[in-house]
């Protein structure tokens, strides 16, 4: 569904990442962790092609990125996207955030993509705030509002930039919740974060990134349990 | 105690006589109130003008150089827009107002352009409204390269994130945020594009303030002239001030 291959990224003369080849399957959830500045969201944003990968490629429904640079919108519209900062648009209200893009795109008419979203907001529990503007709401409600404006897209993979970093200790719960749900109904996720709980209970498979490569993959048992790379094992210790 | 009351009524007839030979005698006041019309026509010519092309060239001078994506020609584009934008910009910055409306009245409209097109169509003040409109650009580009720079880069990346293009993430998304940002700035240069217009008379055009000057050319009286202009001037940027004001307590009920 989605294959990362021989991924390089340079930021001027920092190699950020140092070839990364990866596989995600339709329906799995990747928790990637490790440790900071170590390449996780680069890697996210390599994948939706926020960032223009320096060599490699990443295909997405066997599309290849690199080789349609000039299509990107179209292949971005299936993969969604939720920021650590959430950027939502301040001067829309949640119904306009949520139904810009399907209607702006032509993936749906005004009226389908307010049903749509009213829908997405019931799903997320905030269907009581389709008016309010998001200044109005607190951190763990602007978070669910950006999932639902991702979810309006259908896209095939939903991306994660550590989701719950910026939110206050009490609303991390809530945001993890909604997350955990789409896990069960098997849509397709890739989540940075420095949540292991959430890692270990909802992932199927573990990335662990550090210095620009993927030093360890597996199941959260095999990550948390029995950790092969001394890399990892340190960071472990550090964080449960 | 005669003496000061007649030094009063004096005052109080000289100065009435004053007002009559300047605004009222042969409807002088006239003079003033097409040169008040004028002066609006050309400073919204010149502002509807100075926001297009400052708009424009804003976006040409905040194209992303470091953009690789596109084919050789577009990059070559991109590039080329943002030095034009660049060299427009420290031109007109780098020199007076006045130099540029004779500029571009004696020299473009009445050299170059005689003859090429219908330009003899245009009225003189049309032609200095352009000149002024041109003159404002530069200085809005930079208000709104300032107002889009200071929008969120988060923003661009949940448009672009979701699938729509630069143009639209751009103008659905970071160009209305930026208009808030702007709005004080922008009220500002209208104020400021406002009272420049004065310069206008030295293109012949006869506008608030060459109105008041030819009533004190007739009476010998500049008094009652320029100080009826000034207070019109204050007049118009005060109403000018205050509706940006009502505009941007509207343009903030989001937060």
């Amino acid at each position: 569904m989605i294959e990362v291959q021989n991924l390089h990224k340079y930021f001027g003369e920092l190699e950020v990442l140092k070839g990364i080849d990866a596989t995600i399957e339709k329906g799995e959830c990747v928790c990637v962790i490790g440790p900071s500045g170590g390449g996780k969201s680069t890697f996210l944003r390599c994948i939706n092609l926020l960032e223009i990968p320096t060599k490699g490629d990443i295909l997405i429904e066997g599309v290849s990125a690199m080789q349609n640079l000039r299509q990107l919108d179209k292949l971005r519209q299936k993969v969604g996207m939720v920021f650590q900062q959430f950027n939502l648009f301040p001067h829309m209200t949640v119904m306009e955030n949520i139904t810009l893009a399907p209607v702006k795109l032509k993936k749906a008419t005004k009226a389908q993509a307010a049903e749509k979203a009213m829908e997405l907001l019931g799903q997320v529990g905030l269907a009581a705030k389709a008016q309010e503007y998001p200044n109005r709401l607190s951190g763990g409600q602007k978070q669910r509002v950006a999932i639902a404006r991702a979810l309006a897209m259908e896209p095939d993979v939903l991306l994660f930039d550590e989701p719950t970093s910026a939110l206050d200790p009490e609303m991390v719960g809530e945001v993890l919740e909604v997350m955990k749900r789409l896990a069960l109904n098997h849509a397709t996720m890739v989540v940075v974060t420095h949540e292991m709980g959430f890692a270990r209970e909802v992932a199927d498979r573990i990335f662990f990134i550090d210095s620009g490569i993927v030093t360890e993959e597996g199941t959260p048992e095999q990550i948390f349990r029995q950790p092969q790379n001394a890399r990892t094992k340190e960071f472990l210790s550090k964080v449960l | 105690m005669e003496g000061v009351a007649a030094f009063f009524q004096n005052m109080v007839n000289s100065f009435s006589d004053a007002v009559f030979q300047s605004l009222i005698k042969e409807d002088r006041y006239q003079y003033l109130l097409r040169g008040l019309g004028i002066s609006l026509l050309l400073t919204l010519i010149a502002a509807v003008i100075g926001v297009v092309v400052g708009l424009l060239l804003a976006i040409a001078k905040l194209q992303d150089v470091n953009n690789l994506t596109g084919n050789r020609f577009t990059r070559g584009l991109r590039r080329w827009l943002t030095g034009f934008a660049n060299g427009y910009i420290s031109v007109v910055r780098g020199t007076p107002a006045v130099v540029q409306l004779m500029i571009i009245y004696f020299i473009v409209f009445g050299r170059l352009l005689k003859g090429i097109f219908p330009f003899s169509l245009m009225e003189d003040y049309q032609i200095a409204g352009v000149a002024f409109g041109l003159n404002s650009a530069a200085y809005v580009a930079e208000i709104i390269r300032a107002g889009i720079m200071a929008v969120d880069k988060g923003q661009t990346e949940a448009g672009r994130s979701l699938g729509m293009s630069g143009r639209a993430t751009m103008f659905s998304i970071v160009i209305p945020q930026a208009v808030k940002n702007v709005l004080p700035a922008l009220g500002n240069e209208f104020i400021v594009l406002l009272k420049e217009t004065s310069v206008a008379g030295y293109i012949g055009i006869a506008d608030l303030t060459k109105g008041a000057q030819s009533v004190g050319s007739i009476t010998y009286d500049y008094i009652v002239p320029l100080i009826c202009a000034a207070f019109i001037y204050f007049l118009m940027t005060t109403v000018l001030s205050t509706g940006i004001g009502a505009l941007e307590r509207r343009l903030h009920k989001s937060d």
